[in-house]
């Protein structure tokens, strides 16, 4: 706790069960976990929103922004045993060659990461357009489960129909993935959009994620990790708690705050406000979350890479 | 196949159904719309409150969406059809619309408004 003074670090406790939120800068990791606990507990990273491949003036340093966050994560005092990323990947392309470059590229810079175990999600960006060919290709299936001490994942792929429906095959799948489950059994999901109406007018909803929901209600202990929005953002239906991540390439505004999505103006003097990426907590009841929110603002730059490497 | 989607109920808690375009009143105003690769023209779409409107929707390049959440619209484009939308505004105000089919990069900004006025 006390790694937490002295900087601009909060905690905040909310309505939400066993969540305890907490926000700070990328490298005070770990500074809510415990001594003496650490066998039992175990913790993940979530990143989400890469969009590696974009140009333009919401993130002029989009280049290096990817490699920062690599950076980050390595740098954590403790690092995680496996880091998700959920989705948006790659910033989309009408050009396939381009599209498979990318992903190429992505793979490897994370390959970085000091964390060998990764998972993958894609977002509309990485999948929409040629409904997630691109993808499997690189990263495998869109949507799949595992478990992991205790604690089953489940990932839900909620933009390979570019009409942002998780289609009835893939709830069937859910359903039979699921059913073996007790109902206290400690579920988590991770996908793109949000699987609630969080605001359809700036298309940040799932067409039949209700569909999603009403599945997972049946269990207790279900906990949501998407990204999409580019924001940190907190939310529940039920007994769920749906948590979206800070996106890795520039914010969005808050729901529907203003008339059209546009992404937050890029501040040089703040040139990475609003980027960051999560870790998650998960002690030993299996069913407490503890959210840390890692900012990537005053974390080193990177030097801007000469070339990605040959293919 | 052409369709006619209609808008019923005082505070656009809309009630669907669809019917041959055939059944256009003759009287009603059609604006059209067309969808394209980033934008919709109009992207702005004017309508006075109780005047019942069609939405003519065709796309120049590829399949679209047209939703407008707050009127329980929910309706896609698609090359060589034409989508009627018929919106009978029984509340003032502004009303987002967007593209719900991923087109490309850009697609976030494919978006639009009807502003209904006293």
């Amino acid at each position: 706790m006390n790694e937490l003074k002295g900087r601009r670090d909060f905690i905040k406790l909310l309505g939400f069960g066993g969540v305890v939120f907490a926000s700070g800068l990328a490298g005070c990791a770990n500074g809510l976990r415990k001594s003496g606990r650490q066998e039992d507990d175990f913790f993940f990273v979530q990143l989400s929103d890469t969009h590696w491949g974009f140009k333009g003036p919401p993130n002029p340093e989009a280049a290096n922004t990817l490699r920062q966050a690599v950076q980050a994560v390595n740098a954590l005092p403790r690092q995680p045993d496996f880091i998700v990323f959920t989705g948006d990947l790659t910033h989309t392309t009408d050009d396939e060659a381009e599209r498979h470059k990318r992903m190429r590229e992505f793979k490897l810079i994370v390959a970085d990461l000091k964390t060998p175990v990764q998972r993958y999600m894609p977002g509309e960006h990485d999948a929409s357009l040629d409904q997630g060919k691109a993808f499997q290709e690189h990263f495998g299936a869109t949507h799949y489960s595992f478990d992991h001490k205790g604690v089953h994942f489940a990932v839900i792929d909620n933009v390979s129909d570019p009409q942002a429906a998780i289609g009835d095959a893939q709830i069937d799948w859910l359903l039979s993935d699921l059913k073996p489950l007790p109902p206290d059994a400690p579920i988590v999901v991770f996908t793109h959009r949000p699987l609630f109406d969080l605001a359809p007018q700036w298309d940040w909803a799932t067409k039949d994620g209700s569909k999603a929901i009403d599945l997972l209600q049946h269990w207790k202990n279900v906990t949501v990790f998407y990204g999409h929005i580019h924001q940190e953002h907190h939310f529940k239906t039920g007994a769920i708690a749906h948590h979206a991540a800070q996106s890795l390439i520039f914010p969005l505004p808050a729901p529907l705050s203003q008339p059209k999505r546009a992404p937050v103006p890029w501040d040089p003097a703040h040139p990475r406000r609003g980027l960051g990426f999560r870790e998650i907590s998960v002690d030993e009841s299996r069913v407490v979350f503890t959210l840390k929110e890692d900012s990537l603002e005053g974390t080193p730059a990177v030097q801007p890479a000469a070339a990605i490497g040959t293919y | 196949m052409r369709r006619l989607h209609w808008i019923l109920g005082p505070a656009f808690a809309a009630v669907l159904a669809t019917m041959p375009v055939a059944s256009v009143k003759a009287q009603e105003k059609v604006i059209q719309v067309t969808a394209e690769r980033f934008k919709f023209t109009p992207s702005v779409i004017e309508l006075k409150l109780g005047e019942p409107v069609i939405l003519e929707l065709t796309t120049l390049d590829r399949k679209h969406g047209f939703q407008v959440s707050d009127l329980n619209i929910d309706e896609t484009v698609e090359p060589g059809k034409v989508t009627h939308i018929r919106i009978v505004p029984a509340k003032a105000g502004t009303f987002l619309f967007h593209c719900t089919v991923f087109c490309g990069s850009g697609h976030e900004d494919m978006a639009g408004e009807i502003v209904v006025k006293p």
